[in-house]
């Protein structure tokens, strides 16, 4: 079941069988089921997936922020090796043990920095409080650290903005408080769910490569939660995708884009320009406009999922077999994983779509 | 923001500046009370009762001869008090329940249905059957209308609270290891600073009408006190003779309550600029 993303190194974080459930009205909604991914320190993995495919759920499981009264149901193991080298189940620590984590070792940023930051304090309280939970230092030794951390973030006039409320910033000024916010403590894992959504192109390739440059200085992995497939190619180092609540295919980032095994991700690169142009180029088609391709169909409930393979009514290569059970996560190849029964036949899928 | 900007803003409509203006004048009043009158506010002068309005008597006597500028001065210090203490009151039980029942959906249903409960009782009647069964004295009258607005003060705090606790600040404090009590007190609070100000407010104007009413139905403060509620009780039976015995307490009453009803549209407008009208 797990997938043999392996290195010799320790990993930073080893997730084994990760399942949510919520308990609604309508029914039990299984929202991430058996998903196993790790994280190699000093490495990014990007999860990827459509909206409603379970990526933030996950990492919403992984720090415990999924409300209690929701009657939510997390089962598996997220083994995370901290600072001092003790590896932790995070899924089974103590709540207050958790909250030493939060911020600390394990720090998030998240899709909307619009919201996501108080709009009654200014930026450096906001960071500063971080600072003074976990590092314990005094008011105005935290706020000399926060205006360290916005000046790490490259925040212009950061001694400025120290004292200005959010109101006063744009988004990518916000989204790189945000990131001071997270990397104030040093943190050894960094959750970034979605962070470059709500912003602009330009913006989104300057915070991009700070969090790029952050990596690199202080050796922190990152999880990176996107369905934008051109950031993961640039940013990740192992690609999981996920597909309504599961993983269907996992693997280094050169080896997927190069030849993807699932017909999903098969699916997915198809859908960009750029692939469908370098297709049309091989295939020597030349007439201008043409629809790009989408997989067709949407995704299933998740209250009445289908019997077998969750993408089967969208495959193009789906086969009567695939109606009838879930296939299992295999092998398919160095390091890599794909869930569906065409890889495991061992008859390596024709990377061409219909 | 700072002060004095707020205070430019807020007083930029005139009504808002003169009713602050007429508040603070009534605060000094009470204040000075000693100073700026020259009776006893219960010294009586038989010969002198209900005397018209005269340069000695700025406001006439009532029907023991006591000088109703005094007795107002003197008796602004107890409404006022009794309203102050009331809104105070209101405002920390109602935020402390309207945080909880807002913030844990465990204790929502059980804090609500004891707060949709009191709130089915008329309020002035629900007062009147607590002073009743307490027994009439100061700390009970403002133990009463405390307990009549705390339900007022929770439901709307528990509405502000529903509306910030799924903000993703909230969330993100959570991410940053911040715990449960923290997020209330320092994240969830301080942004329902302007629905709780704008209900205190009203509160403290809505407590000097109602201390006022249960003076006057015999069931408020005792009558050795002087309220603005007591003196227009007392002196009702002589309103026919001798009108300002009983309209410039009431008068009193109304520039108050006008005053602070005015400030909290003024507070409420200028947090809320959705409801602003065209000025």
């Amino acid at each position: 079941m797990k997938p043999s993303l392996t290195s010799p190194d320790p990993l930073r974080l080893d997730v084994r069988n990760l399942s949510t459930f919520f308990d609604t009205d309508e029914g039990l909604i299984r929202s991430v089921a058996d998903v196993s991914f790790s994280i190699r320190p000093g490495k990014t993995t990007a999860l990827v997936g459509e909206s409603g495919s379970g990526k933030s759920v996950t990492s919403l499981s992984l720090m415990r922020l999924l409300s209690r009264t929701d009657s939510t149901q997390v089962s598996g193991q997220a083994l995370f090796t901290n600072r001092a080298g003790e590896t932790l189940n995070l899924l089974a620590l103590p709540e207050p043990a958790m909250r030493r984590i939060r911020g600390n070792e394990i720090a998030m940023i998240f899709q909307e920095p619009m919201t996501s930051l108080n709009p009654v304090f200014t930026v450096g309280e906001q960071i500063a409080e971080s600072v003074r939970l976990h590092m314990g230092l005094d008011r105005a030794a935290a706020l000399a650290h926060a205006l360290r951390m916005l000046e790490l973030v490259e925040i212009p006039a950061a001694a400025q903005r120290l004292h200005e409320y959010p109101h006063q910033l744009s988004g990518g000024m916000r989204q790189r408080v945000m990131i001071a916010l997270a990397m104030a403590c040093n943190p050894t894992l960094l959750i970034a769910d979605e962070p470059t959504t709500a912003l602009d192109v330009t913006i989104q390739a300057q915070i991009l490569e700070l969090m790029r440059r952050l990596q690199r200085e202080t050796g922190m992995s990152i999880l990176f939660i996107t369905h934008n497939l051109g950031v993961v190619a640039h940013h990740a180092d192992d690609v999981a995708v996920m597909y309504a609540g599961r993983i269907v295919e996992a693997a280094p980032v050169r080896a997927l884009f190069a030849s993807p095994q699932h017909p999903y991700t098969q699916g997915l690169l198809a859908c960009l320009p750029a692939q469908q142009r370098k297709r049309e180029l091989a295939n020597g088609e030349t007439r201008g406009k043409r629809r790009l391709y989408a997989i067709r169909g949407q995704v299933s409930s998740p209250l009445a999922p289908p019997p077998g393979c969750a993408f089967e009514p969208r495959c193009d290569h789906a086969l009567a077999a695939c109606k009838e059970a879930m296939p299992a996560l295999e092998s398919a190849g160095p390091q890599r994983v794909a869930r569906c029964i065409l890889v495991s036949e061992a008859a390596p899928l024709v990377t061409e779509t219909a | 923001m700072k002060i004095p900007l707020i205070l430019k803003k807020l007083f930029r409509r005139r009504i808002v500046l003169g009713a602050a203006i007429c508040l603070l004048v009534v605060v000094l009043v009470a204040l000075l009370a000693n100073v700026i009158t020259g009776y006893d506010p219960n010294e009586t002068a038989v010969s002198q009762r209900l005397s018209a309005p005269t340069a000695s008597h700025l406001m006439g006597t009532d029907e023991l001869g006591r000088d109703l500028f005094a007795r107002i001065a003197f008796g602004g210090r107890y409404s006022l008090t009794i309203a102050a203490l009331t809104a105070i009151g209101a405002i920390a039980f109602g935020t402390l329940f309207g945080l909880v029942a807002g913030f844990f959906r465990r204790l929502d249903a059980p804090i609500m249905r004891v707060v949709d409960a009191m709130m089915s009782f008329p309020d002035i009647l629900l007062a009147i059957a607590l002073v009743a069964i307490l027994g009439p004295s100061m700390f009970n009258v403002v133990l009463a209308l405390v307990l009549v607005y705390t339900p007022r003060v929770a439901r709307v705090v528990r509405a502000s609270t529903l509306v910030v606790r799924e903000l993703l600040f909230v969330e993100a404090a959570r991410a940053v290891g911040v715990s449960t009590a923290r997020i209330l007190w320092r994240h969830i609070l301080p942004n329902l600073m302007s629905p709780i100000l704008v209900q205190a407010s009203f509160i403290f104007a809505y407590a000097i009408l109602a201390e006022a009413a249960l003076s006057f139905l015999g069931v408020g403060v005792p009558p050795e006190i002087p309220t603005w509620g007591t003196m227009v009780a007392g002196s009702q039976q002589y309103a026919h003779d001798a009108l300002w015995v009983v309209l410039f307490p009431g008068f009193a009453i109304i520039l108050t309550a006008l005053s602070l009803q005015l400030l909290g549209d003024g507070v409420r407008d200028l947090l809320d600029p959705r409801l602003k009208k065209s000025m």
